[in-house]
């Protein structure tokens, strides 16, 4: 393309962009058009591409063409593999989005649509993109080293020791928090628990398919898993109307919550054949699908937002969880703007799959633009409903009231006019008995969900099976990340108590399996049963304690990223890396603060414990306060060690500025590419 | 036409990828088997023993 057009093009492109997010940013009092959000998203995500990431590729990181990657030097036919960009794109991609992008911009959206979209979008183009690109090429030229590995090498031995720490909690905490949202979704919900529950019995046929009549198929054995997920959801509606099957599958918070630590022990147990395979399968298969369909509604539809720019709980006093605007917006959206947790992909499977250093830039930072795009469907979803019925959704009983009248009254008050009648209504549309205090943000992302696909495809009479299929997509999502994290985790203390005891280390000797996988599901099972059994709902402590932790560990991806951009002489660029560092150690330690010392209740873990062994004494008090007391435990440690990660950079990057160090970076020796040869 | 048909390639070797079709393929071509649920077991023997499981995102 000449010159003079590209600019002419890319001109018309940020114009556009500027208005749409002008009109996003500035409109009050009126509800806007969705479209709005998706063409400043699209025009965001474009300049972001065109321009900053390929400043990053050329200036910072001197993306090298003639560089042969370690899928090329190390081939083994098995974990190393020259493999087609688009393929590494879509492998990325199907590896980092999770229920996050969905469920944390839906709690987010009680601040208004506003807050939650802007970061989502500069976040994205200006952190999250960036560190999955920088730690997705940093890793590629160390042979597809992790993280932990990479801290260690190059930040010192406190960087690999916290990486691994903070890996660890995180993943107990997401676990825990990504049960409590199923349990939330299912609690008193016979439909949506009949379908889950029968996902089991389908994933083993799918596994036992694979297994022993068509081994290896499994495409072919996915669409026949996803048609049997939909006659589950069909059943379920049946069961929900025949009274004596519909109280077998009615269960409350605990009887759930004691059901998928079972569950969770027996995935991280059975042979990942039989249940864990073929159910990440099948997950797989529904969510590109889900995601692919639900972006076609949104655009096809391009449905009213309902909920304003901005509610009067940016002041911290929201139902939905408590804290202000800063810095809970920001670590309530972890996974659309910025997740430390992609940084373990980026240096997991897919640096070991690249063909060329180039293309780096589209897998890292164009499958994080892409998961960005998904947080952003989810902010549409969750702002499309009346905000009273959002609130009504979202608020745990302890915040609004535990009858229908005393909560809608609570909420209209607030200024968000709901009626029992309505409530009742939608739950009656959707199959449900009730849709009050259905806290964790998936049921009401399932609402919208369902109210926009009803509007396009069926109308309001296949609204339930709309909404049960959005449920059991996000419970599908939610239970292959349980399958898969707590495996992750047991492996891990596998390799860790392997130094210890060795055989404690063979990952195929019972004893070690079984007592391995207790400790991590008694570990996230504690968290869970602490927020079933919490007034507040549980998701105000544990969604911004997961927050926290999946912000401080983009911060340590930060650290090293930073410390190798200085290493390899590009200080002068490296507020690239340190204007995001920067940032979220504010937000992070700021919530941390809040979470620990706030002297709100609502907010702070001591202050809560406190107000606790203060108030009324029931038997649970001394477990509640006890819980609290926990949790500020736990931000602290967690705190503390990425201070000294950071202390430990800082102390490199001035050692090395100052001339005291020498800047050795430990990259893999330079072989030229055969592609080169080849042309290719 | 062309383009269209070699983009529906693209995508379905990413969907054989993401779904492990071609890690198994890739399998039987290197140990020289069949494919067969001895060779299936066998693949996933391979793929549980291996140090790094696949982290899924949250």
């Amino acid at each position: 393309m000449n010159k003079p057009l590209s600019v002419l093009i890319w001109s018309i492109v940020a114009s556009v962009g500027a208005i749409a997010v002008a009109v996003v940013a500035i409109r009050r009092g009126e509800p806007i058009n969705a479209l709005w959000l998706v063409v400043a998203a699209t025009c965001c995500y474009a300049l972001g591409y065109r321009f900053y990431s390929k400043f990053i590729a050329s200036k910072i990181l001197a993306l090298d063409a003639m560089r042969a990657t370690p899928a090329e030097r190390l081939e083994n036919g098995r974990d190393f593999l020259v493999t087609n960009k688009w393929v590494v794109f879509g492998h990325h991609f199907a590896a980092i989005a999770g229920p996050g992008p969905l469920v944390g911009p839906v709690l987010a959206a009680q601040f208004g649509y506003l807050p939650g979209t802007l970061w989502v979008l500069a976040g994205a183009v200006f952190a999250g993109c960036v560190q999955d690109f920088v730690i997705l090429l940093f890793s590629v030229r160390r042979d597809g080293k992790s993280l932990t590995e990479m801290a260690k090498e190059e930040i010192g031995r406190v960087g690999g020791i916290v990486a691994y720490t903070a890996v660890i909690a995180i993943l107990v905490i997401l676990l825990a928090v990504a049960a409590l949202i199923v349990v939330n979704a299912l609690k008193d919900s016979p439909w949506g628990t009949f379908t889950i529950a029968m996902t089991i019995p389908i994933a083993f046929l799918m596994g036992l398919y694979l297994r022993r009549i068509r081994p290896g198929k499994v495409l072919e054995v996915s669409v026949m898993g996803f048609v049997l997920v939909l006659l589950a959801i069909w059943g379920g509606q049946w069961i929900s109307q025949n009274p004596a099957l519909a109280s077998v599958f009615t269960l409350n918070a605990q009887s759930l919550a004691l059901l998928i630590i079972g569950y969770g022990f027996a995935a991280s147990a059975l042979p990942v054949w039989l249940l864990l395979a073929p159910r990440d399968y099948l997950s797989t298969f529904v969510k590109l699908g889900t995601i692919g369909l639900l972006a076609v509604g949104i655009v096809a539809l391009h449905p009213t937002l309902h909920m304003p720019a901005l509610t009067r709980f940016v002041d911290g006093t929201g139902p939905v969880f408590a804290g202000k605007i800063f810095p809970f917006a920001f670590i309530t959206i972890a996974c659309g703007a910025i997740s430390g947790f992609h940084s373990l992909i980026s240096s997991g499977t897919t640096p070991k799959l690249i063909a060329r250093e180039t293309e780096t830039r589209m897998v890292g930072y164009g499958a994080m633009m892409a998961e960005s795009a998904v947080a952003i469907m989810a902010i549409t979803a969750a702002c499309v409903l009346q905000p009273g019925i959002y609130f009504a959704i979202n608020s745990p009983a302890g915040v609004v009231g535990a009858t229908a009248a005393k909560a809608t009254e609570t909420i209209s008050n607030w200024g968000f006019p709901v009626v029992p009648a309505d409530m009742q209504s939608l739950a009656h549309a959707v199959g449900e008995q009730t849709l009050f205090n259905r806290t964790g943000g998936a049921p009401a992302f399932a609402v919208g969900m369902a109210h926009i696909f009803s509007q396009s495809l069926g109308g309001e009479t296949v609204m339930a099976l709309w909404y049960h299929f959005a449920v059991m997509f996000e419970a599908l999502f939610i239970l292959t990340i349980l399958d898969a994290g707590t495996r992750v985790a047991r492996f891990m203390i596998q390799d860790a108590l392997g130094h210890i005891y060795k055989p404690l280390g063979r990952t195929s000797w019972y004893p070690s399996i079984l007592a391995t996988s207790a400790l991590i599901v008694a570990a996230w099972g504690f968290f869970l049963w602490q927020g079933v059994r919490d007034p507040l709902g549980g998701i105000n402590s544990l969604w911004p304690l997961f927050g926290i932790a999946n912000q401080l560990l983009a911060t340590v991806a930060l650290c090293v990223a930073t410390t190798i951009i200085i290493k390899l002489h590009r200080a002068k660029y490296a507020l690239v890396s340190l204007v995001p560092l920067a940032w979220l150690v504010a937000v992070t330690f700021t919530a941390s603060w809040h979470k620990v010392l706030d002297s709100n209740p609502r907010v702070g873990f001591l202050a809560q414990a406190r107000a606790l062994a203060n108030g009324l004494a029931t038997p649970a008090t001394a477990r509640l306060v006890f819980n609290n007391r926990l949790d500020a435990v736990v931000t602290v440690i967690l705190v503390v060690m990425v201070a000294l990660v950071l202390l430990e950079s800082a102390r490199q990057w001035i050692a090395i500025l100052t001339g005291g160090e020498a800047a050795a970076v430990k990259e893999a020796p330079f072989v030229r590419t055969r592609f080169a040869e080849e042309g290719a | 036409m062309r383009a269209m048909t070699q983009a529906l390639r693209i995508l379905l070797a990413a969907l054989r990828e993401i779904f492990d079709e071609s890690a198994y393929a890739r399998f039987l071509d290197r140990t020289q088997m069949k494919s067969s649920p001895a060779a299936y077991a066998a693949f996933w023997r391979e793929r549980d023993s291996g140090s790094k499981p696949r982290p899924r995102c949250c």
